[in-house]
């Protein structure tokens, strides 16, 4: 283990420090989320908390806000030490937090929305002072919304805004913003930039999560990296270098040696033109994607979250209809077939949300791996299941895929989450298929499992399936890829081959057009 | 986790006997609960509880009487199970168990159908007609996403005002002079009898069947896996592609349908008309939905709670007797053993733990018990 300081800049004009994080750590099991991290929060500062997806950002936040109680380490308030059990311990040292999921009851007003919770809200009429509240502090800052309109109508940005204004008024001084931009369109990224730089100026204090590097210089002051669970570094925003900056929280250091391949990539395997698939908001979140899979290749799609990867998948695997566009799989127009047509047809799905989604967690680990076979031989005659025969494969996935269990009538839930992974990579892969979609195949596991799972798509392209990696991890992108195409906002903005230079990828990824 | 005295409280995967235990501890609080309702009655619990275990037990031809409520539980029970295990939430077993009923009382007085298949014809028609009654809401729930328990609840008073009108109305038989009766069914429409009592044996029979095929369906074939996993886990359905408009008919038109079934064999075996829709059914219907929670998803463990509660029926007979309690007191015991049961439901993940603290060490960790609950 390795220390936890890194290039710290010292910062000694600056004002005082109102909240430390001092040597947090949070394990659950299987992932050491927070590792030893420090860092300080200045009055009247907006920091930056920048790092990848599964860094441990939220994490910590949560610690913040009294969601999750550290394993070790502790949190200075204004050089107090302080303990947060729960939110409410949150609130009353002056923490707010604006969820990346907002938590309103979409049925109430706005006003009933600010008045539920704080204490000092009247128990008659709770409403009636809040509205007022409501637009006096929504002109302070900047925050126009209307107190009396219904949540379910409002925007995103707007609902954004609710969140800000309940936690300005339950009188938070450190406010903790967990990927705002991600739900807003640039310009209302914009609109929350000047809130945030209002609030700066009125001696508040910002902590910023993102993973999108322009908004880090554009708002912040300083900028703290976090990279696997603890601190890379903390620098100042202003004048800070993108490219060193993406370098701090990528990093460098999963350069392993995986197999070199084997054959050609052959002829097309996936066709897509011109995909148009629409959003869970009805707004078009796939925009016009074309591309190509061939046999015996890894096209690998780099983006940041939300740019429309989750609706690409779910429309070529079935789950989501597209709206428009071709989808041709080995010459055969396979737009609107269901998830089990596509399944019969050769295509494997990793999902994105593999407890959620992928398996059955009540079901026994044998079960689960005959979920998508279960009715075909010979794990079923005609309406009969034959639990035999799925016990005997099951024991045959559980050997070659190394799936830790003690028993496959085990439920699956009690595995963890690499094994979790194994399971459904054993399942999806047992019926060799000849497209693979996996979608962050690898989020939150531990290289050992990484590893495996990569060498084993490795190992699929070299026996001619198609592979259609998405991923926000651009080392796992970089390292098993082919091709790569970049998405942002929808639309795939380039593709470039392997060994493509991964700044400028970044860069992409951020939004930036190529230059 | 918390330690409590000698006992540790820790998570822990649920056990087939830990589930028996802690349902069976619902049941016996239920009764306790109870016990104070007796009280404030004027009664002697322990007496009342006595009274209804000589009475309703011990008695001499006292085990027919409790298996007479139990065919039309065990029928609606069963199927539920079915739908429960789905996620599928069929509040309106009463409804169609009626819906069954007055199938069967068609077949049986305005059909024209007579000899050896009237009967079998008049089960087929129940549990059409209950199946029917339950696909209804289910095509609501799957075409406009209307909620099954509204649905399905409102579609037993729909039932019931049906059976009543009919009684009233239409069906009234001309025999039977001033009474909301139909006329008797013929002959041939009345179920056999086991000798000296009054239980429609080939009710039972049939009961004990579909809870036996529910039992092979979930277990052994490809409808019930699916049905399995619709329930378990609905994202994980739609991602292998399992097909939830399937799965949903299917469950609601099998406890609908086992529903109606149990209509007909009250009015085939019980009472050989259709006559008001409280006589046909004394809340079978509803409490069939505590006799198939109670079976926490297993069909044939639906054959002993329904027979529980066959039970409860006829202390609430022997209570009216004997006692001189309202009918009605069986509502409050179904209604209590409901309430423990669904409370009992986090008790599951639980379990208690023999583990005596070794005072100088463990003192300030049973200290720390005795904080507020939500403190881990």
């Amino acid at each position: 283990m390795r220390s936890d300081a890194g290039v710290t800049a010292d910062l000694s004009s600056a004002a005082p420090v109102r909240l430390a994080v001092r040597n947090i750590t949070k394990s659950f099991p299987g992932v050491l989320a927070n590792d030893r991290i420090s860092l300080d929060l200045r009055a009247g500062e907006v920091l930056a908390l920048l790092g990848e997806n599964g860094a441990g950002k939220t994490t910590l936040m949560n610690i913040l806000y009294g969601l999750y109680q550290p394993d070790a380490g502790e949190i200075l308030l204004d050089g107090r030490p302080v303990r947060i059990h729960s939110p409410r311990d949150a609130i009353a040292c002056g923490i707010g937090m604006v969820p990346q999921h907002f938590l309103l009851v979409r049925r109430h007003t706005v006003a009933e929305n600010i008045a539920l919770g704080p204490a000092g809200t009247p128990f008659w009429r709770p409403v009636r002072q809040v509205a007022a509240r409501v637009e006096e502090f929504g002109r302070r800052y900047g925050l126009a919304v209307d107190p009396h309109a219904a949540v379910w109508q409002l925007s995103a940005s707007e609902q954004q805004r609710v969140e800000i204004l309940k936690a300005l008024l339950r009188g938070a001084e450190i406010l903790i913003l967990d990927e705002p931009t991600s739900v807003l369109t640039p310009q209302e990224a914009a609109q929350l930039f000047e809130v945030l730089r209002r609030m700066r100026g009125e001696g508040k204090s910002v902590i910023f999560i993102t993973h999108k590097l322009d908004e880090v210089t554009a708002v912040a002051d300083r900028v703290t990296v976090l990279r696997r669970g603890r601190v890379v570094g903390t620098v100042p925003a202003a004048g800070a270098d993108t490219a060193a900056l993406a370098r701090m929280m990528v990093g460098r250091d999963l350069d392993r040696a995986l197999p070199p391949r084997r054959g050609r990539p052959g002829p097309p395997v996936l066709e897509v033109s011109d995909l148009w698939v629409a959003g869970d908001r009805g707004r078009p979140a796939v925009r016009g994607v074309s591309f190509t899979v061939a046999a015996g290749e890894v096209f690998g799609i780099a983006g940041v979250a939300g740019n429309g990867q989750r609706e690409l998948v779910e429309a070529l695997t079935g789950l989501r209809p597209p709206a428009r566009g071709q989808v041709r799989l080995r010459g055969v127009p396979v737009r609107g077939w269901t998830p089990r047509q596509l399944a019969r047809a050769g295509v494997a799905h990793v999902p994105e949300e593999r407890t959620r989604a992928g398996i059955v967690p009540s079901m026994s680990v044998a079960d689960n791996l005959i979920l998508r076979r279960y009715a075909d031989p010979p794990f079923a005659r005609g309406l009969l299941l034959r639990p035999a025969e799925a016990l005997r494969a099951a024991a045959d996935l559980i050997a070659a895929h190394d799936i830790q269990t003690p028993s496959p009538h085990r439920p699956a839930r009690l595995l963890s989450g690499g094994n979790i992974q194994k399971l459904i990579l054993a399942r999806e892969l047992s019926a060799d298929p000849s497209l693979i979609v996996a979608s962050h195949p690898t989020a939150g596991l531990d290289v050992a499992t990484t590893e495996r799972i990569h060498r084993l798509l490795l190992e699929h392209r070299d026996r001619g399936a198609g592979v259609l990696l998405v991923s926000e991890d651009l080392d796992e992108i970089l390292a098993l890829s082919d091709r790569i195409g970049v998405m942002f906002d929808g639309r795939l903005v380039a593709v470039v081959p392997a060994g493509a230079d991964r700044q400028q990828i970044g860069l992409w990824m951020a939004g930036r057009a190529a230059s | 986790m918390a330690q409590v005295g000698p006992f540790r409280i820790e998570r822990a995967e649920t056990t087939g006997w830990w589930t028996v235990a802690v349902s069976a501890a619902a049941v016996v609080a239920a009764f306790l609960v109870a016990g104070a309702v007796f009280w404030a009655y004027g009664l002697d619990p322990v007496r009342a509880y006595a009274v209804i275990v000589r009475d309703g037990l011990l008695a001499p031809g006292t085990l027919p009487e409790v298996l007479r409520p139990t065919i039309p539980l065990l029928l609606v029970g069963a199927g539920l199970v079915l739908a429960f295990r789905a996620q599928v939430y069929n509040i309106g077993a009463e409804g169609q168990l009626l819906a069954g009923a007055v199938a069967a009382t068609w077949v049986a007085l305005f059909s024209g159908l007579r000899g050896p298949m009237t009967l079998p014809a008049m089960f087929a028609a129940g549990f059409a007609a209950g199946a029917l009654w339950g696909l209804l809401p289910a095509v609501l729930r799957l075409r406009l996403s209307v909620n099954e328990v509204i649905s399905t609840l409102m579609m037993n008073y729909v039932a019931q005002y049906l059976v009543s009108w009919l009684v009233t109305g239409p069906w009234k038989g001309p025999s039977v002079r001033g009474f909301a009766y139909t006329d008797p069914f013929p002959a041939d429409a009345w179920l056999a009898l086991i000798p000296g009592t009054r239980i429609h044996w080939p009710t039972l029979v049939v009961g004990v069947v579909v809870a036996a095929a529910g039992a092979l369906l979930l277990g052994r074939t490809t409808l019930g896996f699916e049905i399995r996993v619709q329930g378990e886990n609905p994202e994980a359905a739609r991602y292998v592609g399992v097909s939830a408009l399937r799965t949903t008919l299917l469950v609601m038109a099998l406890s609908g349908g086992a529903a109606g079934l149990a209509g007909v064999g009250e009015v085939a075996g019980v009472h050989h008309k259709l006559l008001d829709p409280t006589q046909v059914s004394l809340g079978y219907g509803y409490t069939g939905i505590i006799v198939a929670w109670l079976a926490r998803g297993r069909p044939l463990a639906a054959v002993l709670t329904a027979a529980l509660f066959g039970l409860i029926y006829s202390a609430g007979d022997v209570m009216q007797v004997s006692l001189q309690m309202p009918f009605r007191v069986t509502s409050v015991f179904n209604g209590l053993i409901l309430f423990f049961l669904i409370g009992s439901e986090r008790l599951l993940a639980y379990r208690i733990r023999w583990a005596p603290a070794r005072v100088a060490v463990e003192a300030p960790a049973a200290a720390g018990a005795s904080a507020p609950p939500g403190e881990e």
